[in-house]
C-alpha cells in the first residue's frame, strides 16, 4: 500500500507537539534503554558478543540462496509446507487459499511485523476475513484501528488511562479501570476464547534454522504458543532474510534479540518449531505452513552495501535510542517500519521517490549505530540513500528523485567557495556583513523559528591568524 | 576507539573548521595556544577550508571528495593534524577513507587520517598536558558531541581536562550524550524535529543551575547558544579551548 503523499515534514507537523505522545514516548524509551543498558552493562563482553551476531547474520546472508533451499528441504521433510511469496500480494493470496482450503473464519495472529509489511489484516478483512490481535500491544492498538507505532512495543504510544478508555469504550460492558492487572484479565478472558474457538493460527519467525527446519519464536505473554499450538492449522509467515545456518546460531542471536529489545536474557516463552502434530502426539497443529517473503529482499542482498540492512534481527533498539524517534514516535514515519531502521528499509522497500523526505529523518548522530546489536552501519546506509536520491547513476528504485535544480546549485558554489581559498575568505566576509539581513529567507527562516542568528566573527579565524603572526610555513 | 597515539612531536598542523572560522575564531586561536604553550609549533595552512562533512552528509559525495582532496594539498607534510572539533575530525579521520574506498587515493587519504586528532585527545593523549587553574570557582556543565563521543571517543579526555581545574565544577546533565539537534543541514531540513531536541537540551542545561555550558564542537555550540538566546537564558556557551586557555593563561 503505496502512500502517495507521504511527507515526513508534514507528519513531523501533526505529531511533535503531542505533549502527551512525548512523554509517554520519553518514558517508555527511558525505561527501554535502562533495562537494556543493564543486562550489557559489560562493554567488552557485549562488543564482543555483538561482534559474533553480526558474522553469523553475515554468514546466513553471504550463503543466503543455498540456505533458502536446505531450508525448504529440511522444513519440507519434517513436514512443514513451505511456500514462496515474491511480493505481498502473492504472501497475501498464499495465506487466503490456505483459509479458503479449510473454510475457516476464526483466526488468531501473534506478532509479526511481516504481516503488517503484507498489510495482512486488511487484506483479509477485504475477504471477510477478521484476524484477532493476541499480542496484548497489537489487540490494543487493533481495538483503536491502528498500526504499530514500534517494532517491539506496538502500542507504547498509548499510556494506560487511554487504554482504560479504549477498553472501557470498545469491548462492552467493560467498566473504566487504569489497573494494569484488570486491563490485563479484560484481554486474557477474551482471547482465552478467542483461541479455543480458533480454526487458524498466524506468527510470525524470529529465525528459521536451515540445518533442522526450525522455526524460532520469542514472546513473553504465551499468546505466540497459543497460537503455534491450538489450532489446527499454523502459518508462518517470514522475510527470506531471517534464515539462519545452524542452530548453534540461534543462543547468541536470541540474546542479543531479547536483550536488545526488551533486556531479558531470555524471553518467557521461546518456540522452538520443528513440525506439525505427529502421529500418537496430543497436541500441537495438525499443519503447517511456512510463507517466505521476498518483497525487494533479495534486491537488496544483491547490493553489497545495502545487504547489511538484511542482518536486521528486528530487536527495535535503534527506535529506543534514536532522539528523532522519541520527538515524533513511529507514526510519523509513515510506512510499516518506523525509526532508524525504517529509515533506510522503507526507501529500499517502497522507492526513494514515494518514500520522499524519510531519509531525512536523521541528524546522524550515531546513537542506532553504537547499539545495533549486530553491527549495521544505519548512518552510512542513510547517507548511501540520501547519495542515490541525488544521483541519477544509482541502483534504488526511484534513484535521482532529489535532484531539484536548486540544491544542485548550491552545492555545487559550496564546492567552488570550498576548493578555492580565496573565494572562501570572501565568502566569509560576505556572512559576516550580510549575515542578519538573511533572517527571513529559506535555511535562516527555519533556523530562527527557535535560536538566534549565529553571530558571524568582525575578525575570522584566518585573519586573527594573521595578525598573531601564526605559521602559515 | 583504540589507537596507537605518536611522541610529543616538534611541529603539529591545525585545521580550524569553517564554523571556526566564522563564528567562533577566539576558541580557535584559543586551541593554537594550549598547544604552542607545551613548545610545540604549530602551522596553520591558510587556504585551509571546510571538512566537507555538509555536502558527504546531504548526498553530495563527489563534491565531498573534491573539498576533501583540497585539503589535502593544504596539510602535506607529515605532521600531526590538530582540529578543535569531535565533528570535523571524525569526518577527516573516519569518514575521508570511506569517501575514497573506491579510489586510487585511497592509501594516500588513510595516511591522511591517521595524523588526524581532536584538540583535547591531542592534549591529553600526546602531550599529557597539566593544566593550573587560575580562575575564580565556577560551575559549568558539558555537553558531548555526538561525534566526538561516538566517532572520535574522545569525551573522558574533554572532561579530564575540566577536572584538572581545581575552581571549576563540572555538573553533568542528565542526557549528556543525546543529541542537540544540529546535525548539520538536519537542523534546516527537518527544523521542528532539530526544535525539539534543542529544546530539551537547553532545558536539560536549566536544571543543571550552572551558568556556562561547554562543549568541543561548534556546531552543537552554535545551536544550544542560539536556542538559548532565544529564550533570553542567562546561560553563556563556551568552546573547551577558549575555557581552557582563559582560566589557565596569565
Amino acid at each position: 500500500m503505496v502512500k502517495k503523499t507521504f511527507s515526513l515534514q508534514k507528519n513531523v507537523s501533526r505529531f511533535i507537539d503531542n505533549g502527551q505522545l512525548r512523554r509517554n514516548l520519553r518514558f517508555s524509551m527511558d525505561t527501554m534503554k535502562q533495562t537494556r543498558a543493564a543486562l550489557f552493562s559489560d562493554k567488552s563482553e557485549f562488543e564482543t558478543l555483538r561482534k559474533l551476531g553480526q558474522s553469523i547474520r553475515q554468514r546466513s546472508l553471504d550463503k543466503l540462496p543455498e540456505l533458502l533451499v536446505q531450508l525448504e528441504e529440511k522444513c519440507t521433510a519434517n513436514g512443514i509446507r513451505v511456500h514462496w511469496a515474491e511480493t505481498v500480494d502473492d504472501a497475501n493470496q498464499i495465506v487466503l487459499d490456505v483459509i479458503n482450503q479449510h473454510g475457516s473464519s476464526r483466526l488468531v495472529k501473534g506478532k509479526s511485523m511481516v504481516s503488517e509489511e503484507m498489510h495482512l489484516n486488511s487484506f483479509l478483512a477485504d475477504h471477510g476475513v477478521d484476524p484477532i490481535e493476541t499480542d496484548l500491544g497489537e489487540f490494543i492498538i487493533q481495538l483503536a484501528g491502528e498500526t504499530p507505532s514500534h517494532i517491539i512495543v506496538p502500542a507504547i504510544h498509548k499510556n494506560k488511562a487511554e487504554i482504560a478508555d479504549l477498553f472501557h469504550k470498545k469491548i462492552p460492558d467493560t467498566p473504566y479501570t487504569e489497573e494494569v492487572e484488570e486491563l490485563n484479565a479484560i484481554a486474557r478472558k477474551i482471547l482465552r476464547q478467542k483461541f479455543f474457538e480458533a480454526e487458524i493460527g498466524i506468527s510470525g519467525v524470529n529465525m528459521a534454522v536451515a540445518e533442522t527446519g526450525t522455526l524460532c519464536l520469542v514472546e513473553n505473554e504465551g499468546n505466540g504458543r497459543m497460537c503455534t499450538t491450538l489450532p489446527p492449522v499454523h502459518i508462518a509467515v517470514m522475510g527470506l532474510e531471517k534464515v539462519v545456518e545452524k542452530l548453534v546460531d540461534v543462543p547468541p542471536l536470541m540474546r542479543l534479540l531479547t536483550g536488545s529489545a526488551t533486556g531479558q536474557p531470555i524471553t518467557t516463552y521461546v518456540n522452538m518449531i520443528t513440525s506439525p502434530r505427529k502421529p500418537g502426539e496430543k497436541d500441537g497443529p495438525r499443519e503447517i505452513h511456512l510463507i517466505i517473503l521476498d518483497n525487494k529482499r533479495s534486491k537488496i542482498l544483491a547490493d553489497p552495501q545495502l545487504r547489511q540492512t538484511l542482518q536486521c534481527i528486528r530487536c527495535g533498539t535503534c527506535l529506543s535510542h534514536c532522539p528523532v524517534y522519541t520527538r515524533i514516535g513511529g507514526h510519523a514515519y509513515g510506512f510499516v517500519y518506523p525509526g532508524p531502521i525504517g529509515t533506510i528499509l522503507t526507501p529500499q522497500i517502497e522507492g526513494l521517490k514515494n518514500t520522499n523526505d524519510l531519509i531525512n529523518a536523521s541528524s546522524l548522530c550515531n546513537a542506532c549505530e553504537e547499539v545495533c546489536p549486530v553491527k549495521i552501519p544505519i548512518p552510512d546506509l542513510i547517507r548511501r540513500l540520501r547519495n542515490e536520491s541525488m544521483s541519477n547513476k544509482g541502483s534504488v528504485e526511484g534513484a535521482g528523485t532529489k535532484r531539484a535544480l536548486s540544491e544542485m546549485s548550491a552545492w555545487k558554489a559550496w564546492k567552488l567557495i570550498n576548493r578555492h581559498a580565496v573565494l572562501n575568505r570572501l565568502s566569509g566576509k560576505a556572512a559576516a556583513a550580510f549575515g542578519k539581513q538573511l533572517k527571513g529567507i529559506g535555511p535562516l527562516k527555519a533556523w530562527t523559528s527557535c535560536r538566534t542568528l549565529p553571530k558571524f566573527a568582525r575578525k575570522s579565524m584566518l585573519d586573527l591568524a594573521d595578525e598573531n603572526g601564526v605559521s602559515d610555513e | 576507539m583504540k589507537r596507537d597515539y605518536p611522541e610529543k612531536p616538534e611541529r603539529v598542523y591545525y585545521f580550524g573548521t569553517c564554523l571556526v572560522n566564522m563564528l567562533y575564531p577566539e576558541a580557535g586561536m584559543a586551541g593554537i595556544s594550549l598547544i604552542e604553550r607545551e613548545g610545540v609549533e604549530v602551522v596553520f595552512p591558510r587556504k585551509q577550508t571546510c571538512c566537507g562533512q555538509p555536502a558527504y552528509n546531504s548526498g553530495f559525495p563527489e563534491e565531498a571528495r573534491d573539498v576533501a582532496r583540497h585539503q589535502l594539498k593544504q596539510f602535506g607534510k607529515n605532521y600531526p593534524i590538530i582540529i578543535p572539533s569531535g565533528s570535523c575530525a571524525g569526518m577527516m579521520r573516519h569518514h575521508y577513507p570511506k569517501l575514497f574506498a573506491d579510489s586510487p587515493e585511497y592509501q594516500e587519504m588513510l595516511r591522511f587520517s591517521d595524523r588526524v586528532f581532536e584538540l583535547t585527545e591531542f592534549l591529553v593523549r600526546v602531550l599529557q598536558i597539566r593544566l593550573e587553574d587560575k580562575g575564580e570557582p565556577v560551575k559549568i556543565t558539558w555537553h558531548s558531541s555526538c561525534h566526538a563521543n561516538r566517532e572520535m571517543g574522545v569525551i573522558q579526555d574533554s572532561k579530564s581536562l575540566l577536572r584538572q581545574l581545581s575552581n571549576v565544577e563540572l555538573i553533568e546533565l542528565s542526557r549528556e550524550d543525546e543529541c542537540c539537534g544540529f546535525g548539520g543541514t538536519f537542523s534546516v531540513k527537518q527544523p521542528e524535529i532539530s526544535s525539539a531536541m534543542v529544546i530539551d537540551k537547553v532545558e536539560d542545561i536549566r536544571q543543571t543551575g550552572t551558568k556556562k555550558v561547554i562543549s568541543g564542537d561548534c556546531g552543537c555550540l552554535m545551536n544550544i547558544t542560539g536556542a538559548i538566546e532565544y529564550r533570553n537564558l542567562d546561560i553563556a556557551g563556551q568552546h573547551i579551548a577558549e575555557f581552557l586557555w582563559e582560566r589557565t593563561h596569565g
